[in-house]
């Protein structure tokens, strides 16, 4: 086969993540491309055996790869609610591998099954291939000399699925067993056993021969530049990294300013973990402190950073219009989820896209860009960071959770290969005629911080003389400084890359062509190629890149596809109203399916 | 140094006659004698009368939004904790939207210096009741008296585990300098809270003790190490009864044996409290009736709590120099040779 969609479900405790990471993991060093997808709920441990509770990780493996793919191939349940709750996530010749210990007349009451046969009452066709396995049995044996105490072992029939997935997917095992080791390396003690299930797991499937044939995913040929070197990073990861990477680069200390909220609290995590890299994180007591701490870092001349979600987006808007007004570089990541208000928060959406545009008192201009896939997180970080330090002006990253939990193959850079940084810091010359109104022909005004002898001036909220940088209430002067503000973001539109069409090597309908922005570019990209037409995908969003207008121009038919109601759509008609865009949107708290766009590209 | 290196050439626009001309005097007159060169200083400020003040001061200084100035100066201190930072609030930028922000500053004890500028009023919005109006307090947007109780600033200073805690007084120039220098001293978040005559708004409100005639009698400087005395002819003393369960203060006379010695240092706040809440109505009647009978103990002003503790910004650079002492990463490249890759 050329790629294969596997899901892992189950309780919130059954270990499905680490389950599902380390089969990705596995099937990436082995050359497959991988793009995951957990699917998790807010409650942290739901009661057991309850629809509420279930936890899945989907992984999308082999050549071609763009997403985690609409519907699972192979389907891993380990009770009766995880295979109800994902009834609509399998096709008509999928496999379903089930530990039949866990549909015990007391799970199917718990998964509110009306009947004792449930897998009749889900209307599985007969194509769907059923694979039942008593997984806790199998796994109480392999581990009852362990000396481990019952619950412990219970705990441990994830391993067995893994193993038995290895070897239907023909995985050699040794693999898998140094990622256990190195992940137990803390509790040694947990090695032995781990292994020991995996491997029987594994030997279950290849002696007892079950009922279904081992499944062989073509290895991608290696793309990429020879000698690199690739690991499979997640969103939230990469983008704490990004951020890293920038500060050395600008030859800043980086800061952090956060309050936890998910989907984004992996960033704060990762980067409270990397004081060897001289990071300070300050985890704040709200999310208006967080970006506070971080606007006072930038005054101070940091390299500062927020990171949120939408609910923090919306309290961190009046300090994000300070930055603006006081013009320093700040960066604000934004994890988006499901909204509004409290919302959905473990799920994934591309709702805040006109918060971060406009969301803001006064006419309030910010950067704002959009990361594409967990791997380019980085990426887009460390191109937040370059933009606010050279352009003297806060950035909105959006991320969403899509992104921030999924994974994809990252080819390592090194710190040398990366963009060189340049804080826009004030010239020695200026000094003891130093104002926070003073900018060169680009309208960024130059950064001096305390310590600096000779600069010492008064920043503010207020609205500033245009020229000597203090309060002014000058209605001229307000006008000037307005245009300033928008005409220095704007001209951001020079620092970064042209906007790219896509196509797929053979495309044959030239008239159509999908837009999108941020985490939905793996699934326009499998559109684009079922369609056969082109993609237009946006990375940058305010300012747009330069050329917009001529690709937009160049098709008939333009479909913006996202997960909202079509605020790209809606902003992309405010900046062009001559070019009608058709919009194609979802609102599940999911990730496109790849064949709701085709569909909807067909029947428009 | 001299004061006015670090008087700023900004015209000030405080109204004539009000309280912050007296403690924009003493900044300046503070940070001369500190010595610190005004470009190794941020003096930050959210947003009220009081948050005009790094306008009209020579170090960096940051006017930014109501209420978030212990945020941003919790920002720049741990940044950087070799700039010293200074805080200009008041109370309704502190106390009521800023004070999440600033109960967090005192308990994490980050080194900044915080004049809290107590004019019980909103001034710049023109005379709205704050945190700090007493209860029954008339003004425009209380036109039949507050129904709420106020907050005593010490109170909530002690209540977030605050390690320093000074009162002064505008019209009190050498106790409002000397109170600058110690916050500067202290080692945390030091609290100064200035009492401040809004000639507007709330015009008077401190005159119980701002009057030089009876300050003596109605006050007390307290000084660490010093005993506890007080009045025209320093004839009176505090003292501790301990007749009741839990003993209370008395005047006695200044020669009394009984007469404490005052201890800003001890960690217990036990005592700093009875002495910060010393002549503090919380209503319009225990106010006025104060101000016409005066009160048997008077108001504490000086430094009364300097407590020594660990701060925030010196601990988080320790923790980052003592993991990068013997760490194998470094920098990212180091990093990335942590992942599993092929």
């Amino acid at each position: 086969m050329q790629s294969v969609v596997v899901r892992f479900v189950g309780d919130s405790g059954d270990g499905m993540q680490l389950t599902g990471n380390l089969f990705s993991s596995l099937s990436a060093i082995l050359g497959d491309e991988i793009s995951t997808f957990p699917d998790f709920p807010a409650e942290i441990r739901a009661p057991q055996g309850t629809l509420g509770g279930v936890s899945g990780f989907q992984v999308h493996l082999g050549k071609g790869v763009y997403t985690p793919g609409d519907k699972a191939d192979v389907l891993v349940a380990m009770n009766a609610a995880a295979l109800k709750v994902n009834v609509h996530n399998i096709h008509d010749h999928s496999i379903i591998i089930c530990d039949t210990d866990s549909f015990t007349a007391k799970d199917l009451e718990k998964a509110l099954y009306k009947t004792d046969n449930p897998f009749q009452e889900l209307g599985f066709p007969e194509t769907v291939q059923i694979v039942p396995v008593a997984l806790t049995s199998l796994t109480k044996e392999s581990l009852k000399d362990s000396g481990m105490d019952l619950k412990a072992i219970v705990r441990s029939k994830n391993m067995f699925a893994l193993g038995l997935v290895c070897w239907l997917f023909e995985r050699p095992i040794e693999h898998a067993i140094s990622f256990l080791e190195d992940k137990f390396k803390k509790k040694p003690a947990l090695i032995a056993p781990n292994v020991k299930v995996l491997t029987d797991g594994y030997n279950y499937g290849q002696n007892l021969a079950l009922s279904v044939n081992q499944i062989r995913v073509e290895a991608a040929q290696q793309t990429g530049n020879p000698g690199a070197r690739h690991t499979s990073i997640a969103g939230n990861k990469a983008t704490a990294w990004g951020l890293i990477a920038a500060a050395e680069r600008a030859g800043k200390q980086l800061f952090l300013g956060s309050y936890p909220i998910t989907p984004a609290t992996d960033i704060l995590h990762e980067l409270s973990q990397r004081k060897d890299c001289g990071v300070v994180t300050v985890q704040a007591e709200d999310e208006i402190s967080g970006v506070c701490t971080a606007l006072g870092a930038a005054f101070a001349g940091d390299l500062a950073c927020t990171s949120t979600s939408g609910p923090g987006l919306s309290l961190k808007s009046e300090a994000i219009g300070l930055a603006v007004m006081a013009e320093l570089p700040l960066v604000v990541i934004d994890v988006q989820r499901g909204g509004p208000s409290t919302g959905l928060p473990t799920k994934t959406e591309q709702t805040d896209l006109l918060q971060a545009i406009y969301g803001r008192n006064g006419e309030c201009p910010a950067v704002v860009m959009a990361a594409s896939t967990p791997a380019n997180c980085f990426d887009y970080a460390f191109m937040a960071s370059k933009i606010a330090l050279e352009n003297m002006t806060p950035v909105i990253l959006l991320t969403d959770t899509y992104l921030a939990n999924g994974t994809s193959i990252w080819e390592i850079p090194s710190i040398n290969s990366l963009p060189e940084i340049h804080p826009h810091v004030a010239p020695a010359e200026l000094a003891g005629n130093f104002n926070p109104a003073l900018r060169d022909a680009d309208n960024i005004r130059y950064w001096a911080y305390p310590g600096m002898e000779g600069f010492n001036h008064r920043n503010i909220g207020l609205e500033r003389d245009a020229q000597k940088g203090t309060i002014s209430t000058d209605p001229k002067n307000h006008e000037v400084m307005q245009a300033t503000r928008a005409a220095k973001v704007k001209q951001v539109e020079n620092k970064i890359p042209y906007l790219n069409v896509w196509q797929p090597e053979t495309v044959t309908d030239n008239e159509t062509l999908l837009v999108g922005w941020g985490s939905t570019e793996g699934h326009l990209r499998a559109a684009a190629t079922e369609l056969q037409c082109s993609l237009a995908h946006f990375n940058f969003i305010n300012p747009l890149p330069r050329n917009t207008r001529d690709v937009l121009a160049r098709y008939k038919k333009i479909i913006v596809c996202e997960i909202n109601s079509g605020q790209f759509a809606t902003y992309l008609r405010s900046q062009f109203p001559d070019i009608p865009v058709l919009q194609c949107n979802a609102q599940q708290g999911q990730p496109f399916q790849v064949s709701q766009i085709v569909e909807f590209a067909k029947n428009h | 140094m001299e004061a006015a290196e670090f008087k700023s050439d900004q015209y000030v626009r405080f109204c004539p006659g009000c309280g912050d001309h007296a403690i924009a005097a003493a900044l300046q007159k503070a940070m001369a004698e500190i010595g610190i060169p005004p470009h190794q200083v941020a003096v930050i400020s959210g947003i009220g009368c009081s948050s005009r003040m790094p306008h009209y001061l020579t170090p960096y200084g940051f006017n930014t939004i109501h209420g978030r100035g212990a945020a941003i100066a919790t920002g720049v201190k741990t940044a950087h904790p070799e700039i010293t930072v200074w805080q200009m609030t008041g109370d309704g930028d502190c106390l009521a939207i800023g004070g999440n922000h600033f109960i967090h500053s005192l308990r994490r004890n980050v080194d900044l210096n915080i004049c809290l500028f107590n004019n019980r009023i909103y001034g710049l919005t023109k005379g709205q009741y704050s945190p700090t109006s007493p209860k029954g307090f008339v003004s425009k947007s209380s036109p039949f008296g507050t129904v709420e109780r106020p907050f005593i600033p010490a109170e909530l200073c002690f209540g977030a585990r605050g390690t320093f805690f000074a009162r002064t007084l505008d019209v009190d120039m050498p106790t409002t300098v000397r109170c600058m220098v110690e916050a500067n001293n202290h080692k945390g978040a030091s609290l100064i809270e200035c009492l401040v005559n809004c000639v507007i708004f709330n015009n008077g409100t401190h005159n119980y003790i701002a009057d030089r005639a009876e300050r003596a009698a109605r006050t007390i400087v307290l000084k660490h190490g010093e005993k506890m005395i007080f009045g025209k002819d320093n004839e009176k003393g505090l003292a501790l009864d301990y007749s009741t369960v839990i003993p209370h203060l008395i005047v006695v006379p200044a020669d009394d044996e009984r007469v404490l010695v005052h201890d800003a240092t001890t960690a217990d706040p036990t005592l700093h409290r009875m002495l910060a809440l010393m002549g503090q109505p919380d209503t319009v009647e225990a106010k006025a009736e104060m101000e016409t009978n005066g009160s048997e103990l008077p108001i504490a002003l000086g430094v009364i709590r300097n407590v020594v503790a660990d701060t925030y910004d010196q601990a988080v650079h320790r923790q980052i120099n003592d993991i990068q002492a013997t760490a194998k990463v470094h920098c990212f490249d180091d990093l990335t040779k942590t992942l599993e890759t092929w």
